[in-house]
């Protein structure tokens, strides 16, 4: 008996001595540098330029610019409208976060179809007009704190359904959303795995995209981030702006209402 | 035409530090594509910097540069109110120009 008991004790001493969760390895210690390192220089500044440029150019069949376009704080407003989106508008009926509502803007005012935009393939023609839009669009946002509203209805519907989206389970590995971002301090590979269930924080999950991706060079707005959750899951694709996508935003950026949004941000 | 680049020159005493980002595919050469075709180069061959039109700096690129360029180099004697021009060239024969204030 007091065998057992030391030797339990002695297993105790050894879990305490193991390195704990918060403390930060040396391999995560030197990702951040490399990530520190990347942060000045940013590429994302080109694709910021190119969607400023896009914003004031007389464009598409109406060749009209985008300057008059609702995002939500009346037209032509476009400081603090990227930390207040996804949110419903009246015009369209439905809640919209900042790709689809770029869309609806290009259609009424540039006479561009927006449903053959949204079913182009990501990095192809318009689709990087849009991710150039929003990711400038990120940027005269940049450091300000969201504030999802969340006084409509459909709104509050929104952030329901996103929720139930995250915890559902499907797919071939039997996979939701909350698989990967439901816990603490969990990681894949070297990437650290944001809890998205509660507020993650300034910069972190909601609040860095878009962002540029070093690895492939590839600027993702938050529409394609999901949509490649949705491929890791083994999942189908959701549609490009799909009530579905915008509900998951919903729910990500309301939890992470009041923390401040770095985007556009650099990724591995 | 070209992207146009990204420039900050920041004066520190009797230098300045300048950062460009330029815009450009920086295709290697060694890619297929989903047809098993090599994805012929594209890079930037070329790269020169200049302080006030007098050259302070000229490098030769290869294929090994990652897409987007990020290039960071020390001028000194430049100060605030100074031109800091940057020109590059690809192997197709496209070039691009850009100047900024040093500030």
């Amino acid at each position: 008996m007091r065998m057992t008991k030391a030797l339990a004790l002695m297993a105790l001493a050894t879990l305490a001595g193991t390195p704990a969760w918060a403390q930060k390895s040396a391999a995560v210690q030197s990702i951040e540098e490399y990530r520190a390192m990347l942060q000045d220089g940013n590429p994302s500044e080109l694709f910021e330029a190119k969607g400023e440029a896009l914003w004031k150019q007389k464009r598409g069949p109406k060749n009209a610019s985008l300057e008059q376009c609702d995002l939500g704080k009346g037209p032509g407003v476009f400081k603090g409208v990227f930390v207040e989106l996804p949110r419903y508008f009246a015009d369209t009926g439905r809640v919209q976060d900042m790709e689809s509502r770029l869309l609806t803007c290009m259609e009424t005012l540039q006479g561009f179809k927006a449903a053959e935009i949204a079913a182009t393939p990501f990095g192809k023609g318009e689709q990087n007009n849009v991710t150039a839009l929003a990711t400038w669009l990120a940027a005269e946002s940049r450091d300000m704190k969201l504030k999802l509203p969340q006084s409509h209805p459909q709104e509050k519907v929104f952030y329901e359904v996103g929720k139930r989206l995250f915890f559902q389970r499907g797919g071939p590995h039997d996979f939701s959303c909350a698989s990967c971002h439901g816990q603490d301090n969990t990681r894949i590979r070297l990437q650290d795995l944001p809890n998205l269930t509660k507020n993650s924080g300034d910069g972190v999950g909601f609040a860095a995209w878009p962002a540029y991706r070093v690895s492939n060079g590839q600027m993702w707005g938050m529409q394609q981030r999901l949509n490649d959750c949705y491929r890791q899951q083994r999942f189908p694709y959701p549609g490009f702006g799909s009530d579905a996508t915008i509900a998951l935003a919903t729910y990500l950026g309301v939890n992470s209402q009041g923390s401040a949004s770095v985007a556009p941000a650099i990724k591995r | 035409m070209a992207d146009p680049m990204r420039i900050r020159a920041q004066a520190a005493g009797d230098k300045a530090t300048v950062r460009v980002l330029m815009a450009h595919e920086m295709e290697s050469g060694q890619r297929k594509d989903a047809a098993g075709k090599i994805i012929p180069a594209w890079h930037i061959q070329e790269v020169t910097a200049t302080h006030n039109g007098k050259p302070v700096l000229s490098a030769e690129w290869g294929p090994a540069v990652s897409k987007n360029p990020f290039l960071q180099f020390v001028v000194k004697g430049a100060k605030a109110g100074d031109k800091i021009g940057v020109t590059w060239k690809d192997n197709k024969g496209e070039t691009r120009s850009d100047e900024a204030t040093v500030s």
